[in-house]
């Protein structure tokens, strides 16, 4: 018989030792003699227990071991692994653990259950039902079920999806254009990557279905170059999508065609702004344009685009599906569905966690994330990326809602939330925030280009004791200039970071050093 | 795997010829330029330049705007650090300073033995096991400095 092991092939679980866990595995059944069927999945998402091991039970059930790492490999095999014998490392069904059974996982009910690449694992698991259902409806069909599902654009900015797809749907041209900002470079977020590599399918999917609405017959993925592990599988799953039908000239035998390309960034965080992401996908330098015209109207090569993010295509999929009402049924005020969000820095359970909005910070934080991995209070935390403002524990109470996080001068982002504790000197942070800028400021605006540079003098000043209260004041100054003055979010919210640190935690800036 | 001078000019003809027709062509040239001969020379510019019917100051341009390209050939391995706030928050700092004092370079900078190339990052998405660092593509978790000497040492003797 032939025991079936399921281990992540995930760029964090392969960074944790993911595939010298897969090689041990091999090596110990064949020294007893054992068949076993490896395949790599994308990750459960619980990043503190990986290299996570699962095995197929005589029942059929998959039976968790974690954390394995190669050197646990030959006494987990004695001890009975191939059996899913018991064992310390043992945990049982990944669905029974209260981490993962307390979560509402929509976008990423697939993620570390299917192979990532194979077509058949997809459709077994209701993949392209939703796809199926959008061939039988018209484009202000598609569009109109995407509207009222409420979803708001997972990237950052939160913007009605459905509006951005019926701008493009109303635009006459022969040639328009869908594409998926893949360039996840805010620190603190890696769900994009991981559904990427998890479950690329459901991205194509929900690529083709707004290609469909739209009347779009070209997409590109623009990926950030440091994901090379996730260029790996979209590649495979779009060669894969394409034997099957799902992509090419005639998607599902519907006599409508729609191609899909991956195009690799080159290191550069305003690309994350889709102006930017657009003058790079035509070969140019990524400086943001002046709005308007919307992409929706002159997009990519001037012509109607979609662009949307990884999660927001992502989520199309179960909503054609389920339809939109099952979508809007979860979540809270005018935050509908769920988020992947993304427990990262300084927390014992580090990892992805897909709930309904509503969820507040310190439950994330405390049961799920389970507090500091150093064990010290958890001081600050970073919600939405470099460009999110720092939270004190006092805020920790505020759900996850984009409406409550903009009442407190904060942003929901991308969903990642970096953790710090007590160690944390919050003047160096602010420092960073502002050095962060200078390094990937565009230039095409004078606040962020200059307003950066001169922002790290004046904290650099701060630190050094000189005029502290004159160079205070100086500091909120500049943060205004930038952020009414500057073209886009890079240099419009890199305020928001810094004027939080100066804010709650006062004492970092006045503390003589 | 960097191929050598010789080997250039047929490299990058047929890297043009892969990439006539193509929507939007440049940075997928210039990334399958960079794989494939390790750095971008002022060379390749000028005749990418005269392939796409750009100026080369275009070209330029768009080759220094991007961190990831390179003008100058790299050491045998490109060692990122990332520098952002999740591996902050694990003291990634101490990480990078290690990189730094074993390397003896600063950020871009090559190890005297032509090894390894110092890069930063901003953000690898590996930020729930931080602080990480990427040797070529081959990616680290938790990498405290003595896990980043071990790793090193392991490369070296590849």
């Amino acid at each position: 018989m032939t025991v079936r092991i399921y281990i992540s092939r995930d760029a964090s679980a392969q960074a944790l030792g993911a595939d010298e866990t897969a090689t041990a595995l091999q090596i110990a059944a064949a020294s007893k003699r054992t068949s076993i069927t490896l395949t790599r999945v994308g990750s459960r998402g619980m990043v503190w227990l990986e290299p996570l091991v699962e095995v197929e039970s005589a029942n059929g059930q998959r039976i968790a071991y974690g954390t394995v790492t190669a050197e646990d490999v030959p006494g987990l095999v004695t001890a009975g692994l191939f059996d899913t014998a018991p064992h310390p490392l043992r945990l049982g069904r990944v669905e029974d653990l209260p981490w993962f059974a307390q979560q509402e996982r929509l976008t990423f009910a697939r993620v570390g259950v299917i192979d990532p690449v194979s077509v058949d694992d997809y459709v077994a698991h209701g993949g392209f039902a939703g796809l199926k259902r959008a061939l039988g409806l018209s484009g202000a069909e598609i569009v109109d079920e995407v509207l009222e599902s409420g979803l708001r654009g997972r990237g950052g900015a939160a913007f009605p999806t459905g509006i951005k797809w019926r701008t493009v749907l109303e635009q006459h041209s022969p040639q328009k254009y869908v594409v998926c900002n893949a360039d996840e470079g805010d620190s603190g977020t890696f769900s994009d990557r991981m559904l990427m590599e998890g479950d690329p399918l459901c991205l194509i999917e929900g690529m083709s279905i707004a290609g469909l609405a739209v009347g779009a017959t070209k997409g590109y993925i623009y990926l950030r170059c440091e994901y090379p592990h996730a260029g790996h599988a979209l590649r495979e799953a779009i060669a894969a999508a394409r034997v099957r039908g799902y992509l090419g000239p005639d998607v599902c035998g519907s006599g409508k065609a729609f191609e899909l390309e991956v195009r690799m960034g080159a290191g550069a965080y305003i690309c994350g702004e889709e102006t930017a992401l657009l003058e790079s996908l035509e070969g140019k330098r990524a400086e943001v344009r002046y709005r308007p015209p919307l992409p929706a109207i002159k997009g990519l090569f001037g012509e109607p685009t979609i662009i949307n993010n990884v999660i927001s295509f992502g989520s199309v999929p179960i909503i054609l599906e389920r339809g939109a009402a099952y979508y809007r049924d979860f979540g809270m005020g005018r935050s509908r569905g769920t988020l992947p969000i993304q427990l990262a820095g300084n927390l014992k359970r580090g990892g992805l966690v897909e709930k309904a909005f509503g969820v507040t910070l310190r439950e994330l934080l405390y049961d799920f994330g389970g507090g500091s991995a150093s064990g010290r209070p958890i001081r600050a935390v970073q919600v939405g990326g470099p460009l999110g403002a720092y939270l004190p524990e006092s805020q920790f109470d505020t759900p996850l809602d984009y409406e409550a996080f903009t009442a407190i001068g904060a942003l929901v982002g991308h969903g990642g939330i970096v953790a710090f504790d007590d160690t944390v000197d919050m003047a160096r942070m602010a420092r960073y925030a502002m050095e962060f800028c200078a390094v990937e400021s565009c230039g095409k605006c004078t606040p962020c280009r200059i307003g950066s540079t001169r922002g790290v003098e004046v904290i650099d000043r701060i630190l050094q004791g000189v005029e502290k209260q004159a160079n205070l004041v100086r500091l909120e100054s500049l943060c205004e200039t930038m952020q009414h003055g500057s073209l886009c979010g890079l240099g419009g919210m890199t305020p928001f970071p810094v004027m939080s640190a100066v804010k709650h935690f006062p004492g970092d800036f006045s503390r003589d050093r | 795997m960097v191929a050598t001078e010789l080997d250039n000019d047929a490299n990058l003809e047929r890297i043009l010829a892969e990439h006539a027709g193509m929507e939007g062509p440049l940075l997928p040239i210039l990334h399958a330029v960079q794989d494939t001969v390790g750095h971008i020379s002022p060379a390749h510019v000028a005749r990418i330049a005269m392939a796409l019917n750009l100026s080369r100051a275009e070209v330029h341009g768009v080759v220094s705007f991007y961190h990831y390209f390179r003008q100058h050939e790299p050491g045998r391995h490109v060692v990122h650090v990332c520098r952002a706030e999740a591996c902050q928050a694990m003291h990634g700092e101490k990480t990078e300073q290690h990189a730094r004092r074993e390397l003896g370079v600063d950020y871009g900078g090559t190890s005297s033995d032509g090894l390894f190339t110092l890069e930063a990052a901003y953000c690898l998405g590996n930020c729930a096991a931080a602080p990480t660092v990427m040797v070529d593509e081959k990616l680290y978790g938790r990498v405290t400095p003595e896990r980043l000497a071990a790793i090193l040492a392991d490369w070296r003797n590849r």
